[in-house]
């Protein structure tokens, strides 16, 4: 840093044109959501402010049992992924078993093969088991996760045993130990995985289209798709904007506000 | 060792691997139900007619990939998979890496921001993102079309012209993978030592020649792995397919997943749907092949 140079102006007028091109779609969305509808298309939306387009497809679609959904299935991944992983990663980190190799292969698979490639066959698995139109059918292929398994277990491995020692002689079982060394020392890692498990499943859409079947359990990926694809959308443009706001406003606003955790989290997570 | 000190009887104590075994289970459980069994069902259905109304599969052999490699559209599917492919690694890498060059600074004001404007696309469902663009490319309404009108040019309706509409597919994916893999590039940049630089610096090295020398060779192993990341994500998007033109043209912008979903889902034929996605598999297995020629490897095992 001792060599510190003042920066060049032209690295602001490159970084901020570029920043204003990306931001281009995000701008006319939100613009186009919260304008009256017009007959041409506007390139640059700024009058006629009004709610009644977020109002219109609120009262069109079920868009709140859509959130409750989403939000179940987004949580309720989380959730048991969080068990899972831990238990895995503690095994892999920790403990000494004939087999490890295996059990890397199968992890190794997954990390190669993503769900989103299996559809067809998961498909008939799912409705082998009954479970079509339900929401554990949205989540079922995603409990158990290589990625996560694998992004805990590296975590897990920079915690000194000399602390899981203490603990044993303190008395601690294995689930104790888990329970008051291992996941304490890991926030950052659980976090990391976290946001990447809940971004992907809050944004997911094919899966949940083809195993979902009702209003009481599709997702906000899927309702918008439906609502983008029906007759009343057709050349509806504000319509749809707002529709496309109502859905990802959440997580993008969430983002706009914790970027720098999002980020460092997705370049933890990206070292595989 | 675990001698009880007041002489008492020890309990008895679980064998490490059966500790181990036990709570692995539920991962390797999901991870055999979910992925294993599936990729071994495609493989044994892709050898069966399966069609809608049979009430079970029947052997055929090899008859579907036969069928498959006469077929002009197969083949048709497989040429827009590969233009995509390449529509989409190729500037999205670059850009991914020129956006984490440019940001890969804390010296100048603002960074947090322009950080944000390039990732928050990746914050976005595809779905929302193929709503929001199939209106930005409409026909002479659209954005673009009336942009193009306003400099006094023809609407181009990109999204109904045959070699149009996967180029204009691309720039949307662009727009999104770019952010992303700029954060691979970013954290691959974030580990190389500082020191080198500032030796660099110090013989004079200019900033051109230091990138060459320097920052390229040791950025190799993520180049690898941002590479691959890209083309497995492009092979796996089909999203923005269902919602802006579901194949059409006459199928110019079918890619391979969309045509599993189509043959599966729209047409029921599970047999043929699951050679296509045995045909996937092997497609992502020789991508994956890479990995192994990268240190990653080591990673996995130490």
């Amino acid at each position: 840093m001792s060599l510190r140079k003042k920066v060049n102006p032209l690295y602001y007028v490159v970084a901020i044109t570029l920043s204003c091109l990306f931001l281009i779609p995000l701008v006319w969305m939100v613009l186009t959501a919260f304008t009256k509808a017009t007959f041409v298309m506007k390139v640059f939306p700024h009058e006629n402010w009004t709610l009644d387009n977020i109002k219109y497809v609120w009262g069109q679609v079920p868009f709140a049992r859509y959130y409750l959904n989403t939000i179940m299935v987004v949580v309720s991944t989380y959730a048991i992924q969080f068990i899972t992983i831990t238990m895995a990663a503690y095994a892999l980190a920790v403990l000494k078993f004939k087999g490890e190799k295996l059990v890397f292969l199968i992890i190794f698979i997954q990390i190669i093969i993503p769900n989103d490639v299996l559809i067809i066959p998961n498909f008939m698995t799912i409705s082998d088991l009954g479970l079509t139109d339900r929401k554990v059918a949205i989540m079922l292929p995603f409990l158990g996760s290589a990625m996560g398994t694998f992004l805990l277990r590296q975590h897990f491995k920079t915690i000194p045993r000399a602390l899981s020692d203490a603990a044993t002689i303190d008395g601690c079982n294995t689930a104790q130990i888990i329970r008051h060394v291992y996941v304490p020392n890991s926030k950052t890692a659980y976090i990391s995985f976290g946001l990447v498990s809940v971004s992907y499943h809050w944004n997911n859409f094919l899966w949940p289209l083809i195993v979902t079947n009702s209003v009481e359990n599709r997702t906000l990926t899927v309702g918008l798709a439906l609502f983008a694809k029906s007759k009343e959308a057709v050349l509806q443009w504000t319509n749809v904007c707002a529709a496309t706001f109502i859905i990802s406003a959440p997580l993008v606003l969430v983002f706009f506000i914790f970027q720098k955790k999002f980020i460092e989290s997705f370049v933890a997570s990206g070292i595989k | 060792m675990h001698n009880d000190q007041k002489g008492r009887k020890q309990p008895w104590k679980m064998p490490e691997s059966m500790k181990a075994w036990i709570l692995l289970a539920p991962t390797l459980i999901f991870l055999i139900v979910f992925t294993v069994y599936p990729i071994l069902r495609s493989g044994y259905l892709s050898l069966n007619a399966y069609e809608l109304g049979m009430r079970k599969p029947e052997f055929i052999g090899l008859q579907n990939y036969i069928g498959f490699a006469k077929s002009p559209l197969f083949w048709k599917v497989m040429r827009n998979t590969l233009y995509f492919s390449l529509l989409t690694v190729i500037p999205a890498f670059f850009i991914g890496l020129g956006l984490a060059l440019l940001v890969n600074t804390k010296r100048a004001k603002g960074i947090g921001l322009y950080r944000t404007s390039f990732f928050y696309p990746v914050m976005m469902p595809m779905i929302a993102i193929a709503s929001i663009w199939m209106f930005m490319y409409m026909q002479e309404s659209g954005m673009l079309d009336q942009l193009i009108l306003k400099l006094g040019g023809r609407p181009l309706g990109v999204l109904s012209n045959k070699r149009t509409v996967l180029p204009a597919m691309a720039v949307m994916y662009v727009w999104r993978e770019a952010g992303y893999l700029m954060i691979f590039f970013l954290s691959g940049l974030q580990s190389l030592d500082k020191e080198l630089y500032e030796a660099a610096l110090i013989d004079g090295s200019t900033p051109i020649h230091t990138f060459r020398k320097i920052t390229l060779p040791l950025l190799a192993p993520t180049t690898l792995f941002v590479t691959i990341t890209a083309l497995t994500d492009s092979l796996k998007l089909v999203d923005h397919i269902v919602i802006m033109t579901e194949g059409a043209p006459n199928n110019a912008s079918t890619l391979l997943l969309y045509y599993i979903y189509q043959q599966g889902f729209v047409f029921f034929d599970q047999a043929r749907a699951s050679t296509l996605t045995v045909v996937m598999l092997v497609i992502m297995l020789i991508v994956s092949m890479g990995q192994f020629f990268n240190n990653d490897k080591k990673i996995y095992y130490n």
